[in-house]
């Protein structure tokens, strides 16, 4: 039978996991963004640590580990404009950092507290969605609004799981996005696992991008722990999507390095050694090489990198409980603000009734 | 016998369900070779294969959609969503499909699945990992059942899987390790349908269900010798068992309703209602309900402040004896 229609799937590596530099792939980005990118990277990494330890001190509740995702979370993200919109999940904290989300919010929201959403004035960055692949639709619907209102040279950039990309919302979300054109980059962190689901039981599909091949729209398949490569595929998605030229799915080949979240126990489910492969392959200590090489690295740099960061993630606790106590103490009945434009008379009462209660007066 | 908290004897339930019964099968999220995110079915993959423990995708829709589909093949499914805020997304099956199927098929096609997951807030967990919105399953053709404790736990799931109608069955998620109780080995089949007064009392009746029986069991323990107080667990919240409630607010004269989630439209002022309709005229004073804000539900540090306790629920008994 002659073949309808056939298609393939790129792959872009820009630095192999053996630091090889393909030269002539190279985004080469200037000296001043690569070094932003890097530090980018090694302080979410930095962050991710000092979760895990305030997690087992019992300081903040369960959290979703971002340690391996660095590249492909933070390059997407060091691409966007102030113009540009960052939709976000719940395990992207790289890009909500690179995006200059506050890192005492990061600690704010995983401490259980409402205001840790608070996305700065002026930012066009929602707060990051638990319930997975939602956000793909909304991402979808922003993009539109600019269509419909003639905004130009701005574009939407949406992240998303493997696992995400099993769920209605997200095959919706692609199919609109082909029929209206819209400027959305949809970036799927391949990580491997989804929880205990690994991706060959989540997905029969060889590649996760093909999927965007069933909406009519371009797919890619990126090495996500190379930050070169993450860096150009976003940076040409982001392009095309501003002047007019519609979506792209981007396919970010990872590996969830850490446990699902802090209440998960991937010994049940995975091997170990899968994890030390993956080691190899860290994004970090790849993209360090390529800036040595360019002579804008060295260890006199890095050392000053790391004491810096954590010296601002030690500030940033401190604000940050801080904050917390102080908004445990003034402002219990955060729950009943911005439910509504105006606030209903009965919900009035009840927070009357609530704060008389708390305070002990009731 | 033995001590099971309600994480096992839900197990054990499930367990001794397939066993019986080789068409009673398991899917969801994680509920395979990791035994689901709080374990209740842990070993079952290990113990009846890949065949009758399905790991699916991420699809809500998808399980619920295709339990039904499984239901009508001649399966018995209990499918687990991980989380109370993402049964949601499998809502649109439960209401187009689910719970009418029997009624569109006039009789031919039944569904006799059970929709499980942990609901409610009090582990200090996520958004939408804490969600008390019972009344939202309460459609016609769903039974909606919520147990206490690891005994009408494990009784009860027993009876919604041999149900020949759909039931939602909701855990509530802390108390699934809070406590032990003496759980059988011996099969134990629970009455859908049924409330049950699980302590008997004069003065004042509480009706509640589910997490909520914990604070209020602790605030009748506290008012002992100041008020005679009769407690009724729901257990099934729909269709629900009015006659027991009325029975009790004859005899009493009082009614205090205890409910976890917001206010606004919740199983409590069905409860109310009821009364109304059954006893009015029986009624000494007015009618208290303790409940949740009609708000969005917290983030955990400062849910404690928001969730019912047995404080408020003995200062609404009081409030009915000294109205
Ligand atoms: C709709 C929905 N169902 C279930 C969950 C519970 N849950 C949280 S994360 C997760 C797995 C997500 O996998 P993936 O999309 O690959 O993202 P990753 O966790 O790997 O970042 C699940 C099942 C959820 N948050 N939302
Ligand atoms: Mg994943």
């Amino acid at each position: 039978m002659p073949a309808v229609t056939t298609f393939t799937i790129p792959y872009l590596q820009v630095l192999d996991e053996h630091g090889r530099l393909d030269a002539k792939k190279d985004p080469r980005p200037s000296r001043e963004v690569a070094l932003r990118l890097y530090h980018g990277m090694v302080r979410a990494r930095e962050v991710d640590d000092r979760l895990l330890k305030l997690q087992r001190q019992g300081r903040i509740g369960t959290f979703a580990p971002t340690t391996g995702q660095e590249a492909s979370s933070c390059a997407p993200a060091l691409n966007l404009t102030d113009r540009d919109w960052l939709v976000v999940s719940f395990r992207e904290a790289p890009a909500q950092l690179m995006r200059g989300i506050p890192l005492f919010r990061i600690f704010l929201y995983n401490a259980g507290f409402e205001e840790g959403n608070e996305v700065p004035e002026g930012s066009r960055t929602l707060p990051l969605a638990v319930i997975v692949a939602s956000q793909a639709l909304h991402a979808v619907g922003i993009g539109q609004a600019m269509n419909l209102r003639g905004e130009k040279d701005a574009a939407v950039l949406v992240f998303l799981g493997d696992g995400g990309t099993s769920q209605g919302d997200f095959y919706e979300a692609i199919n609109l996005a082909g029929v209206w054109q819209v400027p959305v980059v949809f970036v799927i962190q391949n990580n491997q696992w989804a929880i205990s689901t690994p991706l060959a039981r989540q997905t029969r599909a060889e590649t996760l991008a093909q999927k965007a091949v069933a909406a009519g729209i371009p797919g890619i398949r990126v090495d996500g722990n190379d930050a070169l490569a993450m860096f150009r595929a976003t940076r040409e998605a982001l392009d095309r999507a501003r002047s007019g030229g519609g979506p792209t799915v981007i396919e970010a080949v990872t590996y969830r390095m850490r446990m699902h979240t802090t209440a998960d126990d991937p010994k049940r489910y995975r091997d170990e050694a899968e994890v030390e492969a993956w080691k190899a392959k860290d994004p970090i200590p790849r993209f360090r090489g390529y800036l040595e090489k360019r002579g804008w690295w060295d260890a006199a740099r890095e050392e000053a990198l790391v004491s810096e960061v954590r010296k601002e993630i030690d500030d940033s606790v401190k604000e940050f409980e801080a904050e917390a106590e102080r908004l445990l103490r003034e402002h219990p009945d955060a729950s009943f603000d911005h439910l509504y434009a105006v606030p209903p008379a009965a919900l009035k009462a009840q927070r009357e009734e609530f704060l008389r209660r708390v305070r002990g007066e009731a | 016998m033995a001590k099971r908290n309600m994480v096992e004897a839900l197990n054990l339930a499930l367990r001794q369900e397939m066993e019986r019964d080789p068409s009673v099968i398991v899917l969801g999220q994680d509920v395979g070779i990791n035994g689901g995110v709080f374990r209740v079915t842990d070993g079952l993959h290990a113990r009846f294969g890949g065949d009758r423990v399905l790991d699916t995708p991420l699809v809500e829709s998808g399980i619920l959609g295709s339990a039904m589909g499984m239901a009508i093949g001649g399966l018995k499914p209990v499918a687990e969503i991980q989380f109370d805020g993402f049964t949601f997304n499998a809502m649109a099956q439960l209401e187009g499909n689910v719970s009418r199927y029997r009624s569109r098929s006039r009789g031919r096609w039944t569904v006799p699945l059970v929709l499980r997951f942990p609901y409610g807030g009090g582990v200090r967990a996520l958004e939408h990992h804490s969600e008390a919105r019972e009344a939202l399953y309460a459609l016609p053709g769903v039974k909606v059942v919520i147990p206490s404790g690891p005994r009408n736990a494990r009784s009860l799931l027993v009876a919604a899987i041999r149900d020949p109608d759909p039931v939602v069955f909701l855990e509530p998620k802390r108390s699934y390790r809070a406590f032990k109780e003496e759980v059988p080995d011996e099969e134990e089949v629970g009455v859908i349908g049924q409330a049950q007064v699980v302590r008997p009392g004069t003065d004042v009746t509480v009706v509640s269900w589910g997490a909520m029986m914990r604070p209020v069991l602790e605030a009748v323990e506290n008012l002992a010798g100041e008020a005679s107080v009769e407690v009724v667990d729901l257990l099934t919240l729909h269709p629900m068992d009015v006659a027991t409630i009325a029975t009790s607010v004859r005899k009493t004269g009082r009614l205090v309703v205890v409910q976890e989630g917001y206010r606004a439209f919740g199983p409590s002022s069905e409860v109310v209602a009821a009364v109304l309709d059954e006893v009015f005229w029986d009624l000494e004073a007015p009618i208290q309900r303790v409940t949740g804000y009609d708000v969005v539900t917290p983030y955990f540090a400062r849910e404690s402040l928001y969730l019912p306790d047995s404080a408020r629920v003995q200062q609404a008994i009081r409030k009915t004896l000294n109205p």
